[in-house]
C-alpha cells in the first residue's frame, strides 16, 4: 500500500530541486525564475492532489511524521518569553512533558505540553513523549500554579499513549491521569487543550479536559493506536490502517462527532512544510478562544468545562 | 472454553476452582463467596451476584435500567459483540447501578460486569458512573463501585476515551459535595477504568489476587528494562506501591465498607 511518505518522495525531489536551482541562481548570478516558477506550480498541483484523499491512516503518518513541529517548536514560534519550569516537586522532572510561563498575544500564561524528541538521543531522554507519572504530576503542580495566580491554561497534546512500563506503573500511572484530569476540571481559570499531533488515549485526555479543545487539521486523537486495536479487531497489527478508519481518529471525524471544538487548518502539505505558518494559525486560534473564555465567570468557567464533557456519550433509553 | 478466573462448573453439585483446580462442592463454594476454600482464589462475579452479596435484603432498587447502548460509529461487529454481550452476562450494559441499604446506611452503588464486553466502559458505563456521582452529591449519599473493566470500549472509539473524563469530573461534584467514595478493585480493573474515576476515591479497597494496571502485561514488559516482578499488576502490587488502601477478602468486605460509611458519615445517616 502507498503511503504519505511515498507520495512524498516526488515533492520531496521537487523541493530539492527547486533548492539547488535557487542555489545555483544565486552563487552564478543567473535567471531561474521561470524554471523555478515552473517547479513550485509543479509542487503545488502534486501537494493538492495527494492532499485532496487524504486517509485516516496517512492523517496518523503525519501526525507521527518525524519532521512535524512538536510542542516546544509552537510554544518557541507563538509565545514571547517562555520561562520553563521544572520538576513535581516529588523527586521526578519527566522531560516527556515541558511546562512554564509564557506571554502570548496580551495574555500572561501557563503553558503545559508533551515533548517528542528530534533525534535518536532526544527521543530516548523525552521517552518519545511517552509521560510517566511525575509527568503529570508536573503537569499538574504547574495547573494549581495558574489557579493560584489566575493565569489561563494551554495545554499541548503530542503523546502516542502514557509510559506503560513497569517503573510508570509502580509510581502510580492510572492515578497520576485521573488526578491530572481532575485537577484540569477543578480549575476557574480558561484551559485551552490544542491536539498538535498524536492524542493518544488516555496520555492525552489526562491534559485535554479543558474549556475548549481544539486540533490540527492533520492530528489524530484516539482511545487505541490503530496497531493495537488492528490487533484485536483483526488479529492482525498489519490492517492498522483499516483499524484507523473504524476508529474515526482524524479531527474531521472529532468535529462531526462533536467531541473538539473546532479544526485549525494546517499550510498545503501539512505543519512541517511549513511550521511558522502552523504556529501563527495555532496562536490566532488560541488567542480567540481566550478572548472568549475571558469573559466568563471564574465558578461558570468550571461549570462550562463540567458540562462540555458531561454532556458526551451517544446512548439510547428504552421504552 | 475456559475463561481465567472463571470457575469451572462441572455439574450442579460440583465445581472446579479455575487456580487450583480443586473440586470443589458447591454449597461449600457459594457459602465461600465463591473464594476458593483452599487456594483462597477469588472468582469473578456477575454484577447482580454482587450487589445481593454486598447490599442489605431487598434493598437494590436499580436506576437507570433503561439506557441502552448505540454504535455511534458502525465499528465493525459491535451491535454483535452487544448481544453478545447480553447474551453472556444477562445484562444490558457492562454495570448495574442503583441505591441500597449497606448495614442501614443508604448508598449509591454500582458494580461492574466483566462477563459484558471486558467490563469496558463506553457511553453507558460513563454515564451511569457520572450518574452515581452525581446522585450521591445531590441527595447526599456516599458512592460504592465495584470496579471489574479491561479499560475503554475500543467500539466506540474517541466517545469512550471521553467517558474517563466525564467520570472524573463527575467525581470532582462528589468531592466538593464532601460525601464519601469507596472504590473496590475486583479482578480485573484496567486501563481506562482504572485511570480515570475507579483511583479517585477516598478509599479504595481491592480484593486479593485481582488484576489492577494500566497497560496490558505485554505491553509493560516490552516498555520496561528488566523482567517485571512475579507479582505485576496485582492488587498486592499496588498496595505495595501505595495506590490500594486495603486488601480485603471478599468475606471481610461488607464489614470493611460498613465501618468505612460509620467513620465517613455523620450518626443521622444509619437512619433505618
Amino acid at each position: 500500500m502507498m503511503t504519505i511518505f511515498d507520495f512524498e518522495k516526488p515533492i520531496n525531489e521537487l523541493e530539492s530541486a527547486i533548492a539547488e536551482l535557487r542555489q545555483l541562481a544565486a552563487e552564478k548570478g543567473l535567471d531561474r525564475s521561470r524554471e523555478i516558477a515552473e517547479l513550485e506550480a509543479q509542487r503545488e498541483r502534486l501537494l493538492k492532489q495527494i492532499f485532496a484523499h487524504l486517509r485516516p491512516w496517512d492523517k496518523v503518518l503525519l501526525a507521527r511524521h518525524p519532521k512535524r513541529p512538536y510542542a516546544l517548536d509552537y510554544i518557541r514560534l507563538m509565545c514571547e518569553n517562555f520561562l520553563e519550569l521544572h520538576g513535581d516537586r516529588l523527586g521526578f522532572d519527566d522531560p516527556a512533558i515541558v511546562g512554564g510561563l509564557a506571554k502570548l498575544g496580551g495574555y500572561k500564561l501557563v503553558i503545559v505540553g508533551q515533548q517528542k524528541g528530534r533525534d535518536l538521543k532526544e527521543r530516548q531522554k523525552r521517552n518519545f513523549a511517552m509521560a510517566k507519572p511525575e509527568g503529570y504530576r508536573k503537569a499538574m503542580r504547574l495547573f494549581r500554579l495558574a489557579e493560584k495566580f489566575r493565569l489561563p491554561v494551554l495545554t499541548l497534546v503530542d503523546t502516542p499513549a502514557a509510559d506503560p512500563g513497569v517503573e510508570s506503573e509502580s509510581r502510580g500511572i492510572s492515578e497520576a491521569i485521573a488526578q491530572s484530569m481532575l485537577t484540569m476540571f477543578e480549575l476557574t481559570v480558561p484551559a485551552v487543550a490544542v491536539i498538535i499531533g498524536e492524542g493518544g488515549s488516555g496520555g492525552a485526555i489526562a491534559l485535554a479536559a479543558a474549556n475548549r479543545v481544539l486540533m490540527l487539521e492533520h492530528a489524530i486523537y484516539s482511545v487505541i493506536p490503530p496497531e493495537g486495536c488492528a490487533a484485536i479487531l483483526y488479529r492482525d497489527p498489519n490492517k492498522a490502517p483499516q483499524a484507523a478508519d473504524a476508529l474515526k481518529l482524524t479531527a474531521e471525524s472529532a468535529l462531526e462527532l462533536g467531541l473538539i471544538d473546532l479544526v485549525i487548518p494546517e499550510p498545503l502539505g501539512a505543519a512541517h512544510r511549513d511550521p511558522q505558518t502552523t504556529a501563527l494559525s495555532v496562536r490566532t486560534a488560541v488567542l480567540q478562544q481566550l478572548d472568549e473564555l475571558s469573559r466568563i465567570e471564574p465558578d461558570a468557567l468550571r461549570e462550562q468545562r463540567y458540562q462540555r464533557f458531561r454532556q458526551v456519550g451517544v446512548y439510547e433509553a428504552a421504552r | 472454553m475456559q475463561r481465567r478466573g472463571v470457575a469451572q462448573e462441572n455439574s450442579e453439585q460440583w465445581v472446579q476452582c479455575a487456580k487450583c483446580k480443586k473440586i470443589l462442592f458447591r454449597p461449600d463454594f457459594e457459602r465461600a463467596m465463591r473464594a476458593c476454600p483452599h487456594c483462597g482464589h477469588h472468582h469473578r462475579l456477575r454484577a447482580c451476584e454482587r450487589i445481593l452479596l454486598t447490599v442489605d435484603p431487598d434493598t437494590f432498587q436499580e436506576i437507570d435500567a433503561d439506557l441502552r447502548p448505540a454504535d455511534p460509529l458502525g465499528f465493525p461487529d459491535y451491535t454483535d459483540k452487544l448481544r453478545k454481550g447480553t447474551a453472556a452476562s444477562g445484562e444490558n450494559e457492562a454495570i448495574l447501578t442503583g441505591t441500597a441499604l449497606l448495614s442501614g446506611y443508604e448508598i449509591v452503588i454500582g458494580a461492574m460486569d466483566f462477563g459484558f464486553m471486558g467490563g469496558s466502559m463506553g457511553s453507558v458505563v460513563g454515564e451511569k458512573v457520572a450518574r452515581c456521582f452525581e446522585r450521591g452529591a445531590e441527595r447526599r449519599l456516599p458512592v460504592i463501585l465495584f470496579c471489574a473493566s479491561g479499560g475503554a470500549r475500543m467500539q466506540e472509539g474517541l466517545i469512550s476515551l471521553m467517558q474517563m473524563a466525564k467520570t472524573t469530573a463527575a467525581v470532582g461534584k462528589l468531592q466538593r459535595a464532601g460525601m464519601p467514595y469507596i472504590a473496590v478493585f475486583t479482578d480485573p480493573t484496567m486501563a481506562g477504568v482504572l485511570a480515570s474515576f475507579a483511583s479517585l476515591a477516598d478509599v479504595i479497597v481491592a480484593e486479593p489476587g485481582a488484576l489492577v494496571g494500566f497497560a496490558g502485561q505485554r505491553v509493560a514488559a516490552q516498555a520496561s528494562v528488566g523482567k517485571p516482578p512475579a507479582n505485576f499488576q496485582t492488587a498486592e502490587f499496588q498496595h505495595e506501591h501505595g495506590m490500594v488502601d486495603l486488601i480485603v477478602p471478599r468475606k471481610q468486605l461488607r464489614p470493611t465498607l460498613t465501618y468505612l460509611l460509620e467513620m465517613f458519615l455523620p450518626v443521622e445517616a444509619h437512619a433505618r
